[in-house]
């Protein structure tokens, strides 16, 4: 029987299926950072267990880390207890882990791709959501809660039922100033942020196969946005160009046999899907959000949504709080809404080809009076590469601030936070209520979008700057 | 993990769509290392104002529904994050049973793990419900885990569906990972042909 992508993972992972059908679940690599792991370590070492493969496993610290100077450590006293938190659990449990002061260090999503931790074909975990991020190298990668990451931990094993498998396929030349953002951002606002619950995403098409490496990694990032447990894309030579040379991936004659592996991978002819959803690229536009979740997108060229429009009186009362809470008129235009801040990165856009992006914009242009613009690369590699390609002097000639790798402005929990009130345009993945500090705006976009409010003090359509 | 048998509660009725883990429990609150603590931050925004003090008409700050233990909540109710600290937010102020149209995957399966009962039931039963809901103390609702209903204050009994190996883990309090723990030779097993198999698959090399 023609089977998907994800059914050949899925099947090459199952150690044993259950009665009821629950599957135990073989996991190759298990991501590890500071938030949804001290009570794991807690449980682990109550019950007198041990980490069962250490050698599967990286640890790292991202969300609490400050992005300034790191030579002060952390002065926030619950966020220093937490990484050293993890520190202590690390070198009890003999854990591979990468320090706060490393030049390695960065997002969890940003550095498994980037070391050679995560590869093609495997099931990756992390306790964190946005593990979906790793499926762009054509693996299965899901974010698990913190009991899930103790039994990790302790059996290198999940019990899981299969999802249901979900085609989105994009055909077509990308527009000029679309990006992968615009991808992810338009599927989300046609599938809604519920669209994919109990399905595994495999993205396709010819728009999916022409995008990079950073590409494929934005778009499934966003799947949970829409309520996926994971984004698939099928591994081929863009994958294999990209893993080859990565610290911990295969070298020499062991990689060329892993590729011959991960070559079986992609959805035979005529594999099933439970449902189909098609894009046509050519009809995309540079997207932004104007709500409070990720569905609630619209083109650049559009405008915020009147709720004395909507029938429905519980979409209509959801529409007014979102017009409110983001301080919009109903109708109102989204280009030139002035904006306070703007965020570049997290581990949706923070590697080097989305600098690159917003660094394109910004060469030659001032970040517009009053606004506070910061760049925050994903990875102190990706810091590293920046600045020998000179980008650090482009965001700062033109007067963004130039940050240590870390999850900084996505959400607050760490000294980079909006203040109540503030408007930002961020190139992050969620624009909950709250989400990048409490009472602040956010308005979802791609890094070139960011940059090009950043520049004009409003929401932008970038086209009209390039 | 406390079992989950029987349970007789209030229910408190918050029917918004879409309440994501962020409203649940916001970032700023996920700096613990304990599972405990959480309640007092529970719907922080939604339940406090700005100087701290309580909203007087979020439901939870209601004399009637303060010891609230089942949340009868709207569609895809917690998505977003996989942060567990959102059901242990919830089972530290009480609630020990949530139902709801839809929920989001993660935040479903994480319930099942903390002792928390997530029932799925279809928008006009649980309309229902919320009616039954607005008696407060007046009226609670029963819940029986192993016959799978709900009872209703008026004595009228509603079906639910439940997955076979959590309710037994639910009624028994087991944790996954003492069964899975008796699976070793299996796994035993399977990495060791795994390391035959794909005997390219490197460790993870930060040294
Ligand atoms: S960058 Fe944002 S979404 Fe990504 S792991 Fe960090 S906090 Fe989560």
């Amino acid at each position: 029987m023609p089977r998907t992508l994800f059914d050949k993972i899925w099947d090459a992972h199952v150690v044993e299926v259950m009665e009821d059908g629950t599957a135990v679940l073989y996991i190759d690599r298990h991501l590890v950072h500071e938030v949804t792991s001290p009570q794991a370590f807690e449980g682990l070492a109550l019950a007198g267990r041990r980490v069962r493969r250490p050698d599967a496993t990286l640890a790292v610290a991202d969300h609490n880390v400050p992005t300034e100077d790191r030579a002060h450590g952390i002065a926030e006293p619950e966020s220093a207890l937490q990484v050293a938190t993890l520190v202590a659990n690390v070198e009890a449990f003999g854990v591979p882990y990468i320090p706060v002061t490393d030049r390695r260090q960065g997002i969890v999503h940003i550095i498994g791709p980037e070391l050679g931790v995560s590869l093609p074909g495997m099931t990756i975990v992390c306790g964190d959501s946005h593990t979906s991020t790793h499926g762009a190298l054509g693996s299965l990668a899901f974010g698990i809660g913190t009991s899930e990451v103790e039994h990790v931990l302790a059996t290198q094993t999940l019990l899981q039922k299969p999802a249901k498998n979900m085609l989105v396929r994009v055909e077509g030349a990308l527009p000029a100033g679309c990006t992968a953002k615009d991808i992810i951002l338009a599927i989300i606002g046609q599938i809604g942020t519920a669209g994919g619950t109990g399905h595994v995403i495999e993205y396709a098409g010819s728009t999916i196969r022409a995008l990079d490496m950073a590409g494929r990694m934005t778009v499934c990032n966003m799947s949970i946005e829409a309520g996926a447990r994971a984004g698939l894309i099928a591994p081929d030579d863009v994958t294999f160009d990209y893993v080859r040379g990565r610290p911990s991936a295969p070298q020499g004659e062991a990689l060329e046999r892993a590729i011959e592996y991960w070559r079986t991978l992609p959805s035979d002819p005529g594999a099933h899907y439970d449902s189909l959803v098609e894009i046509d690229a050519a009809s995309l536009v540079p997207m932004v959000s104007w709500g409070t979740n990720p569905e609630a997108v619209v083109p650049i060229t559009g405008c915020a949504p009147d709720p004395a429009a909507e029938r429905d009186p519980a979409r209509r009362a959801l529409l007014e709080r979102m017009i409110s809470y983001m301080d919009l008129t109903p109708g109102q235009k989204m280009a030139g809404t002035k904006i306070d801040v703007v965020f570049i990165g997290s581990c949706t856009n923070g590697r080097i080809e989305d600098l690159r992006a917003a660094a394109s914009v910004a060469r030659g242009r001032k970040v517009a009076p009053g606004v506070r613009a910061l760049v925050v690369p994903g990875s102190g590699l990706v810091k590293a590469q920046a600045e020998s390609e000179g980008l650090d002097r482009v965001f700062l000639d033109a007067g963004f601030e130039w940050r240590e790798a870390g999850c900084s402005m996505c959400l607050g929990m760490n000294p980079d936070k909006l203040t109540p009130g503030q408007r930002c345009a961020s190139t992050s993945n969620r624009n909950f209520e709250g989400r990048q500090g409490p009472a602040g705006r956010t308005h979802l976009l791609s890094p070139s979008m960011a940059a090009a409010a950043a520049v004009t003090g409003a929401l932008v359509d970038v086209r009209e700057l390039v | 993990m406390q079992p989950f048998t029987t349970l007789t509660g209030i229910a408190a009725s918050l029917p918004e769509q879409n309440i994501d883990t962020d409203k649940i429990i916001p970032a700023r609150f996920l700096k613990t290392i304990k599972r405990t603590g959480l309640g007092k931050n529970l719907f922080d925004t939604l339940r406090y104002d700005e100087s701290g003090a309580e909203r007087p008409d979020f439901v939870l700050n209601q004399p009637a529904f303060r010891h609230a233990e089942i949340l009868l909540a709207g569609e895809n109710f917690g998505c977003g994050s996989s942060r567990e600290h959102a059901p242990w937010a919830l089972l530290d102020f009480g609630i020990r049973c949530i139902i709801a149209p839809s929920f989001a995957d993660i935040f479903h399966g994480n319930c099942f793990k903390n002792g928390i009962l997530p029932i799925v039931l279809p928008a006009d039963i649980c309309a229902a419900l919320q009616d039954d809901a607005t008696l407060g103390g007046n009226a609670r609702l029963s819940i029986d885990l192993s016959r799978q209903v709900i009872i209703r204050p008026n004595g009228e009994e509603i079906a639910f569906e439940v997955d076979e190996f959590r309710k037994h883990c639910l009624l028994n309090g087991l944790d996954d990972i003492g069964q899975t723990m008796q699976l070793i030779p299996a796994i035993d097993h399977y990495e060791a042909r795994l390391a035959a198999s794909h005997d390219w698959m490197p460790g993870v090399m930060v040294g």
